[in-house]
């Protein structure tokens, strides 16, 4: 999905002939209008907004999101089109649920069949593999990240495959399976229209739903004309849309092989259901004669009457829509062709084993969470510089590295907005608050934060250190006592005031008023 | 009846007139009312932190300070919040339990506890908007949060609407975040002071004077924010508008 904005008034800049007919700038001193070939010539260009680039990752060194959100928030355009775009995306989820009835009642339907599934996890998988099997699909198991690509480069090289079309697919982007595609030597093309952007442009994802939605169109305009030859200085979205239609349908006719993900896999049927708008998946997974989907194995569903609750649910969380454009069901390989599902660990059966953490697994990636979440909205996808950005990945990303992620749960005002709008009903913003423990008691936070906390925790807890400490604050430097501004007074003050502060604290004033003990 | 009144630590040292509020109304309401003068805070900041066991001797000297009281009333939501949802750092001991059930924030007191039917005192002839406080709002559910679909209801609007002369604007986005967040607003102040010019930008376009909230904190927030960028704006805690402050 491409994001569009309003260019700036560029002033004195305007072409003259959009101009205004009375507009005094375009009427020279002698009092002639510009009609010479400078003044109907065209506009020098305005450099449009740079896009800000994501976190920078530095192997497992502890991601600083906040430096990258803050490099997104110094681009006002960039912020202001992301904040709308994605509240839009939010008023309009709010309206449709607004049509639903037994709205509620379906987040708690939806909640319960996949607290019992997985609880029942290894059952239905098997139940699924058999019958999948008895479809003429082919089922492999990858442990983790690795094994998935290798079983995927398996396939691939049985049937000399050498290009690849795909679907988006968070879970490919867990495995990191275009680089190591890349490394194989096969050809990799997304079909996507916002992921096809985000390989073009290097990046990844920056929400789940909506990947390039950090993007201006100007900032297509721009990657386009580098990748695809498109002319830098027109930003028509049709026309950016159209030119990367006629670049990549080519591609996709003369694929060897196509891949998609899954949003939902139905163990009863043996079959699985890829939802989305563009209709490209069903492209990725028609056109070549070979099919390979990767699934994570926390999408599976008991039977296909389960099935209706969570598409009632999916794109209307997701995009504020009844549904997606293209709701498909893929049963087995058509005449001549041949399907594979690669059924994916990659952590999952140890996240299931976390007390406080394995409900996350419920979750269907509608990025509702992403759309409500204020600090995402303000910050961008790309600043967590993780697969799962938004509340979902703060909760999701330290399961894969906890020293590298160990920043993420404190990029959230604990608000709670994201638990509200699940439609899987995780208690999102309550697994931030239980990571921060677990991240402090294995001693992944930063020791300055330690250092402070054990000093707030040291003074809060003695009344005459304290009272000693509230009437020291207001002589210091410091206008905010130590105990709220820990170590970070500048960080309060750099871009708000501080509070003024009073002439005598209440509990003088209770002294002096109500008598009690000094 | 007997109540301890709880002045968080923020509220002691930068809005004392919020304190003198809540005590003066509850005292209208005839309660005998102290003031444990050893309380310091409810450990909040350092287990929102994720330094619980950092909090265990400020839970335990919250838990002697208010301990034998009929209810223990705080004029501010989040702190409320910690005390009832996750003041856990200690045991458990029937002594902690009676403390955290019978721990409450002012609206709530006043609304569900005192059931008020009339501020006569009260009249603040002004145009003013609601700050929900994500921690009233969404934890101790003052109010139906936009994201579900539940009847409308909210406790502090019905307190408010007691108030003559008041009236009330309502920003585009009413439920979201102002960014103070705790220890985020200044772990990650960025994001936060983003958030809180946002959030005073919509009420300053909704055309309010007053943002008044049942969390001092917010607004301590929202008032440094508003003043840097030049938003005109005046803060006040819910308890002064309901004590009769004449603005």
């Amino acid at each position: 999905m491409i994001s569009v904005h309003e260019p700036i008034d560029s002033g004195g800049m305007l072409h003259p002939e959009l101009r205004a007919e009375h507009d005094p700038n375009s009427i020279m001193r002698d009092g002639r209008r510009l009609d010479h070939a400078e003044g109907t010539s065209k506009p020098l260009r305005v450099l449009p907004e740079p896009q800000p680039r994501g976190a920078k990752v530095r192997g497992n060194r502890p991601v600083d999101q906040q430096e990258a959100a803050g490099r997104f928030i110094a681009a006002p355009e960039h912020e202001k089109m992301h904040d709308e775009r994605l509240w839009d995306l939010r008023q309009k989820r709010d309206r449709e649920m607004h049509g639903i009835a037994e709205w509620e009642e379906l987040r708690s339907l939806a909640s319960a069949i996949k607290e019992h599934t997985l609880t029942h996890l290894d059952k239905y998988l098997d139940q699924f593999e058999t019958n999948a099997r008895a479809n003429g699909i082919h089922v492999h198991w990858a442990r983790d990240a690795a094994e998935h690509n290798q079983i995927v480069h398996g396939i691939l090289r049985d049937h000399g495959a050498k290009s690849l079309i795909k679907s988006k697919s968070m879970l490919t982007e867990e495995c990191g399976f275009r680089a190591y595609m890349a490394s194989v030597g096969i050809e990799v093309t997304e079909t996507d229209l916002g992921e096809r952007i985000q390989q073009l442009d290097n990046e990844d994802p920056s929400h789940v739903v909506v990947p390039a939605v950090h993007k201006l169109r100007t900032d297509v305009a721009e990657l386009f004309s580098r990748t695809i030859g498109t002319d830098p200085d027109n930003t028509d979205v049709h026309y950016l849309a159209e030119a990367q239609r006629e670049a990549t349908r080519p591609l996709i006719l003369d694929a060897d092989a196509g891949m998609t993900g899954a949003n939902f896999v139905v163990a009863e049927t043996g079959t699985f259901v890829v939802c989305t708008n563009e209709g490209n998946a069903d492209l990725s997974a028609n056109v070549p004669k070979l099919h390979i989907a990767s699934i994570g194995i926390e999408k599976i569903l008991p039977r296909m009457e389960h099935l209706a609750v969570f598409i009632r649910l999916l794109s209307r969380s997701a995009l504020g829509s009844p549904m997606t454009q293209y709701t498909s069901h893929f049963r087995g390989p058509r005449d001549g062709g041949e399907m594979h599902v690669v059924l994916v660990d990659n952590g999952r059966s140890e996240r299931l084993g976390l007390e406080e953490f394995w409900t996350s697994l419920k979750c269907i990636r509608c990025g509702a969470c992403m759309n409500t979440c204020p600090v995402y909205r303000r910050g961008g996808g790309l600043s967590y510089g993780a697969t799962y950005s938004g509340p979902i990945g703060l909760i999701i990303d330290p399961t894969f590295n906890k020293r590298k992620y160990s920043n993420l749960p404190y990029a959230s005002s604990l608000n709670g907005s994201c638990t509200n709008v699940c439609p899987v009903k995780i208690n999102i913003h309550e697994q931030i608050y239980a990571w921060r423990r677990v991240l402090v008691e294995e001693h992944e936070v930063p020791l300055a934060k330690k250092v402070a906390m054990k000093a707030a925790g040291v003074l809060l807890s003695r009344p005459m250190a304290y009272r000693a400490a509230i009437a020291a604050a207001d002589t210091a430097l410091a206008h905010l006592p130590r105990f709220i501004i820990y170590n970070g007074l500048n960080a309060w003050g750099k871009h708000r005031e501080v509070p003024h502060a009073p002439k005598q604290t209440f509990h003088s004033w209770y002294h002096a008023n109500r008598g009690g003990k000094p | 009846m007997r109540i301890g009144l709880f002045i968080p630590c923020y509220i002691d040292a930068f809005f004392p007139e919020v304190g003198i509020a809540t005590l003066e109304l509850l005292e209208r309401f005839g309660h005998d009312v102290d003031y444990p003068c050893d309380q310091t805070c409810c450990g909040q900041p350092m287990a929102n932190s994720g330094f619980n066991t950092e909090c265990a001797d400020t839970e335990a000297l919250f838990v002697r300070n208010f301990s034998g009281f009929d209810y223990v009333v705080a004029p501010s939501g989040s702190c409320v919040h910690h005390v009832r949802d996750n003041f856990d750092a200690i045991e458990q001991t029937d002594e902690v339990k009676e403390v955290r059930t019978r721990t409450f924030e002012l609206v709530e007191f006043l609304h569900d506890i005192q059931k008020v039917d009339a501020f006569p005192w009260a009249r603040f002839p002004h145009r003013v908007g609601l700050h929900n406080s994500c921690g009233t709002l969404r934890r101790l559910k003052h109010a139906r949060p936009s994201e579900l679909h539940e009847p409308f209801f909210s406790k502090p609007l019905d307190l408010l609407s007691k108030v003559a002369g008041i009236e009330f604007v309502t920003p585009a986005r009413p439920d979201e975040c102002c960014g103070f967040g705790g220890t985020f607003s200044v772990f990650e102040e960025v994001v936060s002071t983003k958030m809180g010019y946002d959030k005073v930008s919509d009420h300053a376009q909704a055309g309010a004077e007053y943002i008044v909230s049942a969390d001092s904190s917010c607004l301590m927030h929202q008032q440094g924010c508003a003043e840097r960028i030049g938003v005109q704006m005046k803060f006040i805690h819910i308890a002064q508008i309901l004590n009769g402050v004449s603005a």
